[in-house]
């Protein structure tokens, strides 16, 4: 199936098709002229025929020249006959983080001497506590004995990890050990249920929402076109998350999808959704016979008595999968580790268990998280580890607190952040990335546009509060001066 | 079991999958006759996994990267989806050293097993794929996941729409591309798992020339590079032209010994494109950006170590005694008066039990000399016949297995 994107001219392939049909045309045209008796044709005729050959080739040629100069600049090369995906020719650019990332640069380049600050993608800044390292020192070291190196790990994690995560976590909520798959981290797990769900189910997200859900949507063929008018791919539920509903989703006014994603503490709003609202995401699961995909990776922000678990709801065992991160708990962005729970009660239509087939996933299209990393992971949930990923935790919280307070005090009505490393700000009747290139424009202080995270993002500005406090201070130092 | 369903369609594809991937369905065979037999001393040839420790020079390279983390001078965040700059420099310039891949042409990853699975994402389910019989399994088990395929069929131990490509001593293991239909993508691993047979220049080429004419993409597998002993390619792009038809994937499992820390890579040229003139690297980087975050950095502090003029001479080191391995147990089975193929240019013996079903023949060596091997046909029906021997071992154990089976067989 031949993908179509917009600009059509870019993309004619014209060299297929011109040389034989070149060929067929002089050949009928031959053969048509053997027919007729050859001394009819007078010596002014043939002179005109030859004519009209040579113009219809001058023409052809043209027409290919022309093509060539239309297509991508790189020489006359080999196509192969393969297809392009259609489903990532309905990607619309890059994925939001790179084009921030290039945007940064681009910004470096043209004022080198500017210091620019981060507070775009949600990048952790802080050294990890050394009880951390020094267990994954100690793993990398004993790999090089006989008695401490191992192979190839289980798939789904070291039963060490494992059984950690689920007494961490887990503790009181029966969700056992062999309910727990460590992964090497969030966007690979989402990517590896939308594999195991497949191109027939439909989702539904919130509005705004972290990018990977839609992005891995469209790859997967869940979705339709991306339409330009109102910024969403067809044949996704966008559930519209703003002040006005509290960032928590009007369900009824929500169609019924098979999959649900949904993100608390929030990404990009850094709204915790409450007991009552969450117990009642678990109903209209259970109505509508929906799975509900959990994300939690900032549970460890949460500053007040918001569930840090689905698994807090009664009932959510039979509708939801939950996926969490170490990358904002212990600063493992770059290590990466997380892990995803599917519980044994969570059945297919058919009554065929999802975890079985999330199982199958794992075997087949993943070896296993790191098992330095995963070493890592066992030294974070020691209880020496544990105190050390709040202390860090705590430090991005008054990151964000003194970030809140900035803005708050400038006159914005300021979102997010009590339960979140994110602070979200309304810039009404502006465009996001207007916003965005102002700030960085005149404060050099990199921001992530709302509308990046969906269209209900557009007039927010994401401001993340990971970065060093000397960093985050002077950042809010520049916001004042700007804003003032 | 009883409980709420929900409205939910499995996914179909999933459903055509065939019981147990391989590996855990043998790791569970084994489980079970350790519990049969309590104080057998179990040697396993069976999984590709490897034994020995890693070299010191690699090992502390990435315990000081993980220590350096501890530090604000030496933390590092997110790192590019891509992978490391040093380390796809080091890559294109140690491993491909005058063939002209560029470092921007290099994806590093956690590991072949990802990523191929990423590439039939890339790839998506309107494609057709041919693989070798027998093949490592997971190009097949990707390829039904992702629906490119249709039913398994018992009589012929075959998914419909896959091409299989049978590679067997009469054709000195590599497919007759006269006889061969054309498909969208072919699947080629070369030095191969499981039979151990490395394609020759001849034989490359004219899998390029193949793929050149019915203008389709060689995905091919080097993981076993290091292993080659002959003048056998290691890399796809030694052949010329490849450039425009071929994608590379590799792996430093079997070559620095990281089937745990979880590290290798895919090669996308520039000059690869799709139908419509699009570049399939622009794809791949797309999908590497969604669907993946980097693999971890202290791994990749780890493949840098690899690559140093000192790193790689140690690694070597510990294939080698592998190639050892692997000459021990050829020889063996040839004293024995089987046929044996592979072993020279890769860590597996490909052994010939003309007549016999290969499950029988993996249910025999395990109960009469409790030595796991993998049966053939769980590569295909074209591994049928035969027994896979992984050259992956502590010494001792290779040569104890060895005298197992010299008193068994003899």
């Amino acid at each position: 199936m031949l993908a179509f994107p917009q600009k059509i001219v870019g993309y004619v392939n014209v060299w297929q098709h011109l040389p034989q049909r070149r060929l067929e045309t002089t050949k009928e045209y031959i053969d048509k002229k053997k027919v007729q008796k050859k001394d009819e044709e007078s010596s002014q005729q043939r002179k005109t025929r030859l004519q009209e050959i040579k113009y219809k080739k001058e023409k052809l040629e043209d027409l290919i020249v022309t093509n060539s100069a239309l297509r991508f600049s790189i020489p006359k090369s080999h196509m192969t006959k393969v297809s392009r995906n259609a489903n990532m020719a309905k990607l619309q650019a890059g994925y939001l983080f790179p084009e921030i990332a290039r945007r940064r640069s681009a910004h470096m380049l043209k004022y080198p001497d500017a210091q620019v600050i981060s507070l775009g993608i949600g990048d952790t800044t802080e050294p990890i506590p050394e009880v951390i390292t020094s267990g994954m020192a100690k793993k990398a070291n004993a790999l090089s004995t006989l008695e401490g190196y191992s192979g190839y790990g289980a798939e789904q994690g070291e039963n060490r990890l494992r059984a950690a995560i689920a007494s961490t976590y887990y503790g009181d909520l029966s969700i056992e050990e062999s309910d727990i798959f460590v992964s090497d981290g969030a966007k690979s797990d989402i990517s590896r249920l939308q594999v195991m769900f497949g191109s027939n189910v439909t989702m539904a997200v919130q509005d705004p929402s972290y990018p990977a859900y839609v992005d891995s949507s469209v790859i997967l063929g869940q979705t339709g076109q991306f339409q330009k008018d109102v910024e969403k791919y067809g044949n996704i539920e966008y559930m519209k998350c703003n002040p006005e509903n509290g960032f928590f989703p009007d369900l009824s006014t929500v169609s019924r999808t098979d999959i649900i994603f949904f993100c608390s503490p929030n990404n990009p709003t850094g709204n915790a959704a409450t007991r009552e609202q969450l117990t009642r995401l678990v109903q209209f699961a259970k109505d509508n016979g929906s799975i509900l995909v959990y994300d939690s990776a900032y549970a460890m922000y949460i500053s007040d008595d918001s569930p840090r678990s689905i698994f807090e709801i009664p009932g959510a065992k039979e509708v939801a999968i939950e996926v969490s991160s170490f990358s904002k708990y212990a600063g493992f962005t770059g290590v990466r580790l997380g892990w995803t729970v599917v519980p044994k009660e969570l059945l297919y239509s058919d009554g065929f268990p999802v975890a079985k087939d999330f199982n199958r996933i794992v075997c087949t299209t993943f070896n296993g998280a790191s098992n330095i990393s995963q070493a890592g992971g066992l030294a974070c949930l020691s209880p020496e580890g544990l105190e050390a990923m709040h202390k860090v935790v705590g430090f991005y919280q008054e990151n964000t607190n003194i970030i809140m307070e900035t803005f708050t005090s400038l006159g914005f009505s300021v979102y997010g952040g009590k339960n979140a490393p994110y602070v979200w700000v309304h810039f009404p009747g502006q465009s996001s990335w207007d916003v965005f290139s102002e700030i960085l424009e005149k404060t050099h202080v990199v921001t992530t546009p709302g509308s990046g995270f969906g269209p209900a993002g557009d007039g927010f500005i994401r401001v993340s509060a990971f970065g060093h406090r000397g960093n985050v201070l002077e950042a809010c130092k520049r916001f004042k001066q700007l804003y003032k | 079991m009883a409980g709420v369903c929900t409205r939910v369609t499995r996914n179909l594809n999933m459903e055509k999958l065939r019981n147990g991937y391989l590996f855990p369905e043998i790791a569970m065979r084994e489980l079970e006759h350790m519990k049969k037999y309590p104080n057998a001393k179990v040697i396993s040839l069976g999984i590709g996994d490897t034994t020995e420790p890693i070299p010191d020079i690699v090992t502390s390279s990435m315990a000081n990267h993980a220590r350096r983390l501890s530090t604000v001078e030496g933390y590092r965040g997110y790192g590019a989806e891509q992978g490391n700059k040093a380390l796809r420099k080091a890559i294109a310039e140690t491993l491909y050293g005058d063939l002209p891949i560029k470092d921007t042409e290099i994806f590093v990853s956690d590991g072949s097993q990802c990523d191929i699975s990423r590439l039939q994402l890339l790839l998506g389910s309107n494609v057709t794929i041919a693989v070798q019989d027998p093949t490592f399994p997971a190009y097949i088990d990707s390829s039904v996941i992702i629906g490119q395929t249709g039913d398994f069929q018992d009589e012929t131990g075959k998914y419909q729409n896959i091409k299989y490509m049978p590679c067997r001593p009469q054709n000195n293991f590599f497919p007759d591309l006269t006889t061969t239909a054309t498909t969208d993508v072919i699947f080629i691993c070369s030095p191969n798992n499981p039979t151990g047979h490395a394609a020759s220049r001849k034989q490359l080429e004219q899998l390029v020339e193949f793929a050149r004419a019915n203008r389709s993409i060689i995905i091919f597998d080097s993981a076993y590079a290091a292993y080659v002993t002959d003048e056998s390619p290691r890399s796809i792009f030694e052949i010329p032209g490849a450039r425009e038809v071929a994608i590379e994937i590799s792996s430093f499992s079997k070559f620095a010994g990281f089937t745990g820390v979880r590290l290798g890579w895919t090669v996308v040229p520039d000059e690869l494109l799709f139908s419509n003139g699009f570049p399939v690297i622009k794809d791949y980087n797309r999908i590497v950006c969604t669907c993946f975050n980097g693999a971890s950095s202290i791994a990749q502090a780890g493949g840098l170590a690899c690559l140093s003029s000192d790193g790689l001479m140690a690694v070597q080191s510990v294939v080698d005694y592998y190639k050892e391995n692997a000459k021990i147990l050829g020889d063996t089975f040839t004293s024995l008066g089987l046929d044996v193929y592979g072993g020279i240019n890769a860590p597996y013996a490909w052994v010939h039990f003309p007549g016999m079903k290969s499950w029988d023949v993996f249910t025999e060596l395990l109960e009469k000399t409790h030595i796991i091997t993998v049966p053939g046909c769980g590569f295909g029906p074209g591994g049928e016949e035969h027994i896979r021997v992984s050259a992956f071992g502590h010494r001792e154990c290779i040569l104890e297995a060895s005298r197992r089976l010299k008193s068994l067989l003899s």
